[in-house]
């Protein structure tokens, strides 16, 4: 009993947001009949795995020091991609093409962020504004329409109970976090980010880990395209704009840093979580979703500022 | 310091022709620009004419003229992403004003609230010392949502359009040229006087370069970033002033994604994400760059969307350029 309270302390200190989504759960609880549903939390769950995938693969690339602001033209090539092929390749082949343009394209982020020394958030930028160019040439500024019901279909599937997409996400939440804290390279992710010329000395082959982190958030960005591809049964040139400014901002709530060296997957699923809890609750109190945004905003200004409290404290208390 | 060092180090003739290489690199994007023009005077022959000049300098003076504030909080040492949001903000507040206080009334008025955001941008990054990509991020939300709520999701427009002198500042002439431009480039020249030749301006660079020397030298780090929060706002109502007066209307997202596009130019004059370097000169060439591949992909019939193609590698290859004549090698050297 003593070391479940332990455990709960601990988790508090070091993942403050999952806190704040246990506060959130209790105020829409008390103040909506619907939130407290189990069909409501599936909702949630569907809903939140598109940020959700996006910000599973952009957590290794912000731990690794980087930063990812393509995620959101990629997402769109992606889901116009897997949506257009299907009726002349099929369906697995024009999603296979799909996930590959995904990781191409971070392969290609992560070469030349490597290779040329140009900072993280130049070359993605640049990215994202080309990338984005290249969705609306390839589409002709039109949207694709799934014509076989069975794409549409696997989007509002569910298996034993569970939504497929909500369980996909899940699924693969776990394996990334197994990954990052497990295996050789999620560690070695962590000290290129935390100092990367000690990572450099240290033997550590810095440029292929930032490759290889590139070509997981490139995949995970193709991979959310695709999924929410299926749910609407199409893809437009637009989709998935300013969904790289909600990603960072879960991220940031789940406490990885900036500067990169820390941060986790738990704390990235508390973030998007709390995110897909507040807009969901905020939905059911019927808040009008020019509000939410304001909201949001501020939200994230003000986590910043707490967190930065929180640190500063504890650093006066390491000098005294 | 370290020119003259490696002066020394490496004797007479190979550093010259090492310092002619960095020259060349350094004003690399002068010699693209030059390239560029030529290029499309090529392919195109209604490219080179003064009325095409004229056409692509107008287009820039909304995104040149947001450019010049976002310049200087970048020599300052931080960015501003809430510009794209601000400028829809403040072109849909200026036009609604219109018909309901006069222009007058609401210019000044619009003035006021876009300074107020400055403040709380500048506040909150000056004085909280707060990450200025994520708070200036939040804004971008914040700003986008008090704008839809302001407008309740409708459209604006200014209902007597030939009536009112507000048309000047988007649509007149003045000795031949087009307002925006002498907007754009007044304000241009003005910025680059202060930064150049004023203590103010020393000051930002200072901040910017190494925040804690300034400090230490006595600067007031908090009240300079506050002050550079204060001028892209301002920059950004005056192209909301040119924009709206130029539309006679706006809609709620008018300038959703302008931020890149003013980062993209800032990036490619050559101002340093890390601060303590650049210059609204470099800027406009940036952006002039930017907008002359616009308007030669169109000219020469390829789609809207080709240029941001194009934008994409010029950015990465600009400064790629500028990192690898400072490095002295191409490619990095860790594996």
């Amino acid at each position: 009993m003593a070391t479940l309270a332990h455990k709960a302390k601990s988790l508090v200190i070091e993942q403050p947001i999952w806190l704040f989504v246990a506060a959130c759960i209790v105020v829409f609880s008390l103040s909506t009949e619907h939130f407290l549903d189990i069909g409501n939390f599936k909702n949630i769950l569907v809903q939140t795995s598109t940020i959700g995938l996006i910000a599973l693969g952009l957590t290794f690339i912000m731990i690794n020091g980087n930063i990812d602001l393509s995620v959101g033209a990629v997402l769109a090539l992606a889901a116009c991609l897997a949506v257009d092929l299907q009726s002349s390749i099929g369906i697995p082949l024009a999603v296979t093409v799909g996930l590959l343009s995904g990781v191409v394209l971070g392969a290609l982020n992560g070469l030349v962020v490597w290779k040329t020394g140009v900072d993280a958030f130049i070359v993605t930028l640049g990215a994202m504004i080309g990338v984005r160019g290249l969705v609306f040439v390839y589409t002709e500024e039109q949207s694709f329409y799934a014509t076989d019901f069975a794409y549409a279909d696997f989007g509002t599937s569910s298996i034993a109970g569970i939504p497929t997409l909500a369980l996909l996400f899940v699924v693969l939440a776990a394996l990334m976090h197994w990954i990052l804290s497990r295996s050789v390279h999620g560690r070695n992710t962590y000290a290129v980010g935390g100092n990367r010329q000690a990572a450099i000395d240290a033997g550590i082959r810095v440029g292929p880990h930032m490759v290889i982190n590139f070509m997981i958030g490139g995949f995970f960005a193709a991979l959310a395209g695709v999924t929410l591809s299926t749910q609407m049964g199409a893809a437009t040139p637009n989709l998935g704009r300013d969904f790289e400014l909600w990603a960072i901002t879960a991220i940031v709530l789940g406490g990885t840093k900036l500067t990169g060296g820390a941060g986790s997957i738990v704390g990235t699923l508390g973030g998007v979580i709390a995110i897909g809890i507040l807009r969901n609750g905020m939905n059911l109190l019927q808040v009008p979703s020019f509000y939410v945004l304001v909201i949001m905003g501020t939200i994230l200004i003000a986590v910043l500022f707490i967190d930065r409290q929180v640190n500063r404290n504890a650093e006066q208390e390491l000098n005294v | 310091m370290s020119d003259t060092i490696s002066e020394i180090k490496s004797g007479g003739e190979a550093s010259l022709a090492k310092k002619y290489s960095q020259l060349l690199a350094r004003q690399g994007i002068l010699v693209a620009f030059v390239l560029f023009l030529v290029v499309f005077s090529i392919f195109s022959d209604r490219f080179l004419s003064t009325d095409n000049f004229m056409t692509v300098i107008r287009q820039a003076s909304i995104i040149g003229t947001i450019a010049i504030g976002v310049t200087i909080v970048v020599i300052g040492g931080n960015l501003d992403l809430s510009v794209g949001s601000l400028l829809s903000f403040c072109t849909v507040l200026v036009v609604d004003l219109h018909d309901k206080i006069g222009p007058t009334g609401a210019i000044g008025l619009m003035l006021v609230f876009a300074l107020l955001i400055g403040a709380i941008n500048g506040y909150l990054i000056g004085y909280l010392k707060l990450n200025s990509l994520i708070v200036t991020l939040g804004m971008l939300s914040a700003i986008q949502g008090i704008t839809l709520i302001y407008t309740g999701g409708q459209n604006v427009d200014i209902q007597n359009q030939e009536g009112t002198w507000f048309a000047f500042f988007g649509r007149g002439y003045l000795w031949g040229i087009a307002v925006p431009v002498l907007i754009f480039l007044g304000l241009a020249l003005i910025a680059e006087f202060v930064l150049k030749a004023t203590t103010y301006g020393r000051k930002v660079f200072s901040v910017g370069g190494n925040p804690a020397a300034a400090v230490f030298s006595g600067l007031r780090r908090n009240r300079m970033v506050f002050s550079t929060y204060l001028l892209s706002a301002f920059t950004t109502a005056c192209a909301a002033i040119i924009l709206g007066s130029r539309v006679m209307g706006s809609q709620n997202n008018v300038g959703q994604g302008y931020e890149l596009l003013v980062l993209a130019g800032v990036i490619l004059g050559g101002t340093s994400l890390l601060g303590g370097s650049g210059s609204i000169t470099r800027t406009i060439i940036g952006v002039l760059i930017l907008s002359f591949i616009q308007n030669g992909l169109l000219l020469l019939g390829y789609p809207y969307y080709a240029q941001w193609l194009v934008t994409w590698a010029v950015i990465i290859l600009a400064v790629w350029l500028d990192i690898a004549s400072t490095r002295g090698k191409i490619f990095t050297s860790f594996s």
